[in-house]
């Protein structure tokens, strides 16, 4: 298994809690600009009305044969009517002095050169918003000054804030959620590219290491780049092996079969016993060694065929029928019978090639532990899929290294003393994984080992 | 009923009325909740009905029925605000100075249209015109006029047969004279050329609407300006005599308003006593009721009324009524 790499944090929610936490500061923001805006806006909308209640009041002042009068008009408080009725209190002063109206309420002095005196202080219990203004009347030889009070209570400007607090709160939760919506919706398209590009490495067959060709986003194009060099040098790297085995099996194997050769002759030559021995102990060994180069070199080319794998309409009982006849001398070598079951035609579409080695590899590993006198069955059945099966009776699979005897060079613990390099289960599985199937090693109850070829 | 009531406001001066009011009269005595002293400028025979149906409803409460004029009222109440716990006056602006400037305790939830109450503390529950009454034989033979215009001119046209015969508020004591003085003068000209033409005719002044109508009734006068339509109709019933025009050239539309004193002893008592006013229906089950209630499922507006808003303040000013009163003075009292 390939380890799990070591996580630190996520960049997903890094970025959702960044994107959460800007909208959040934005929301808050957004309340309080609104809020402190209508705050103002609403303010500005009561005192203007105060001061044109109090122009109109001044306005109504007049000096008759040297006594002021006011005559309040009407409108000056009607339009001091709110939603909420906020109370009224005016004064009004002659030279400073009380003349008429509420007389707790005080003249505020503002800056001279201001002609409107803005207040907010309390009268009666109530806070109240306070105008002030004065205005300068000349009658007939004498000057007086009139001078205005006007409050008012801020009932219906506390409501109208409160409403509008109210619905920058809204304003701002909504914006928050979905901002929040947003963000999550924008964490989870960018990680889905990054998600498909995990998915199609993960996909990839085994020997796959061709470059990604898909678009990918502007972001992620260095990762690919770099994900492709290094495939690409792996291949290469890859692919220098496995030639450079082929070759080295190649160039053994052919001085091999000479060595071989010159060794029979002696065999027959010498008289000596213990000669003799030595020579075919040699042979033996020969045999082995280019056994493995040969199945080196098989190796070699099926990961090159499985990598740019050919099919075509085969019969695979005709395809095993042929194998049996062609690998029955063999077996009668050893005292061996091979029996073929099953259907009587399987049609598929494969590497002929690549399954007649996988199956020759199978049926060579049988011969090597069957005892003498038995019968190595061959299967070849559509169900539960298309399989073949090569059964024996020998001593079957050590059970706890079932699972490692399809790795390159891996033996059984109970192959000591048999020719054999470890090659030909690995070749059985890179064939049935070339062709999207599988091989399944077991043992059979009655005795003896099992090779099942999915494909 | 009726006489019942009749019966206690003839022998109600005999027991001895400790103070000087124009009435004075207790439900529910000995009840043993709470009590409730009610000021108020409404006659007590328009007004006991209704007191005794809430006492029906509400038989722990005990309530003292004090009846004043509009101005004396705001007096009292300013003077005295513990005195009183619920304060009814037909003088909506004096009623609104009061609320304004604290003496009212705010009710929440009060079932009444927005225009109908104030601050939450003043609540409009009657809805009054203002209307000419006069008596028929001293037009007969004459069209009877419909507008203040006619009425100047059918006084012009004989005018010795008027020469004190007519009668109005003296805005100068009365309260509700007051409101309905300036309201006119607001809505027309038309006013002063009237005051003009009644008080060139020696015109009678009256404290009261009451009174305004006994006169009319024993023929003292013949016209009465600015009578209340509630009381003249009370009045006016089974007398052929006396007829009440509402002017068709503009109304002047009041409406009588209760508040609870700020400084209450029986806040709940009182409260239920202001939602009671509030939900009386016009058609009451128990048949004609002289209090012409506001209904709020009609299509009464704001529009027809005197507008229950600060505006009222205008001519309570010092300095402004001294204006109006000099001008109604050079007018009515020449």
């Amino acid at each position: 298994m390939v380890p799990s790499p070591t996580v630190s944090g996520s960049l997903r929610n890094r970025l959702v809690l960044a994107l959460i936490g800007g909208a959040a500061v934005l929301a808050i923001l957004l309340f309080f600009t609104v809020r402190s805006y209508a705050a103002k806006v609403a303010q500005q909308g009561q005192d203007n009305i105060l001061v044109a209640s109090v122009a109109s009041i001044l306005d109504a002042a007049a000096l008759r044969e040297g006594a002021l009068e006011v005559d309040i008009p009407y409108a000056a408080f009607s339009m001091l009517s709110t939603p909420s009725d906020d109370r009224v209190f005016y004064a009004v002063f002659q030279d400073g002095a009380f003349m008429s109206g509420y007389d707790d309420l005080q003249l505020s002095d503002g800056p001279e050169e201001e002609q409107w005196t803005f207040h907010t202080g309390e009268v009666r219990g109530e806070r109240i918003r306070q105008v002030s203004a004065r205005r300068t009347l000349v009658g007939l030889g004498k000057q007086t000054e009139i001078a205005v009070a006007l409050g008012q209570t801020q009932d219906a400007l506390s409501d109208t804030l409160d409403q509008i607090s109210r619905n920058a709160a809204y304003l701002g939760l909504g914006f928050f959620l979905l901002t929040a919506a947003l963000s999550f919706w924008v964490a989870s398209t960018t990680f889905g590219q990054l998600n498909r590009l995990t998915m199609s490495v993960t996909r990839r067959g085994p020997q796959d290491l061709s470059p990604f060709k898909k678009p990918v986003p502007k972001e992620m194009a260095p990762l690919v780049l770099s994900l492709n060099s290094l495939m690409g040098r792996l291949d290469q790297s890859l692919s220098q092996s496995e030639d450079f085995i082929a070759e080295a099996a190649h160039r053994v194997r052919t001085p091999l079969a000479t060595v071989r050769s010159y060794a029979e002759t002696t065999l027959h030559r010498v008289e000596r016993k213990e000669n003799r021995e030595a020579l075919r102990a040699m042979v033996r060994a020969i045999d082995e060694s280019s056994r493995a180069a040969g199945q080196l070199l098989d190796h070699a080319m099926i990961t090159f065929r499985a990598d740019h794998l050919e099919r075509e309409e085969i019969d695979l009982v005709d395809l095993t029928r042929e194998l049996v006849q062609r690998l029955t001398p063999i077996a009668e070598m050893r005292e061996l019978s091979l029996s073929l079951t099953g259907e009587p035609s399987v049609p598929y579409s494969g590497d002929p090639i690549l399954i007649q080695n996988a199956v020759r590899n199978m049926i060579d590993n049988a011969l090597k532990y069957a005892p003498a006198d038995s019968t190595v069955e061959i299967d070849v059945d559509t169900t539960p899929g298309i399989q073949i099966t090569v059964s024996d009776s020998g001593p079957g699979f050590p059970p706890d290294e079932i699972d490692m005897l399809t790795r390159r060079f891996e033996r059984g613990q109970n192959a000591t003393g048999t020719i054999g390099s470890g090659l030909g289960l690995t070749i059985a599985q890179d064939v049935a994984t070339a062709h999207g199937g599988s091989l399944v090693l077991t043992n059979q109850q009655k005795g003896g080992a099992c090779v099942i070829l999915s494909l | 009923m009726r006489y019942l009531i009749a019966l206690i406001l003839i022998l109600f001066p005999l027991v001895g009325a400790a103070d000087d009011w124009e009435d004075r009269l207790i439900f529910n005595e000995g009840a043993k909740g709470a009590h409730l002293r009610v000021i108020s400028s409404t006659d007590t025979v328009l007004f006991a009905p209704l007191i005794e149906s809430f006492v029906a409803q509400y038989p722990s409460i005990s309530i003292e029925y004090l009846v004043s004029g509009t101005a004396d009222i705001n007096r009292r109440v300013r003077a005295t605000p513990e005195a009183f716990d619920v304060v009814i006056s037909s003088a909506m602006d004096l009623q609104l100075k009061l609320a304004n400037d604290g003496f009212a305790l705010p009710v929440e939830d009060v079932q009444v249209p927005s225009w109908a109450q104030w601050h939450h503390s003043l609540f409009a529950f009657t809805f009054e015109p203002a209307t000419i009454v006069i008596n028929r034989a001293a037009f007969e033979g004459q069209p009877i006029p419909q507008t203040r215009q006619g009425l100047i001119e059918a006084l012009r046209k004989r005018p010795e047969e008027f020469r004190g015969k007519i009668g109005t508020y003296d805005v100068r004591q009365s309260g509700l004279g007051y409101l309905f003085a300036t309201q006119d003068a607001r809505a027309s000209e038309t006013y002063w050329r009237l005051m003009e033409v009644i008080g060139g005719l020696d015109v009678r002044l009256y404290c009261c609407s009451g009174e305004m109508i006994n006169d009319l009734a024993d023929g003292t006068i013949y016209v009465a300006y600015n009578v209340l339509g509630s009381y003249a109709e009370v009045r006016t019933e089974g007398k052929d005599a006396l007829e009440v025009i509402f002017p068709s050239d503009f109304q002047t539309i009041m409406m009588r308003t209760a508040m609870i004193s700020e400084v209450t002893q029986a806040p709940e008592a009182a409260e239920q006593f202001i939602r009671f006013l509030v939900s009386q229906n016009p058609a009451t089950p128990e048949g004609h009721s002289p209090l012409p209630f506001l209904r709020s499922d009609t299509d009464m507006t704001e529009r027809e009324t005197i507008g229950l808003n600060p505006a009222l303040l205008t001519f309570l000013d010092g300095l402004k009524r001294q204006k109006f009163l000099s001008a109604w003075e050079n007018a009515v009292i020449q």
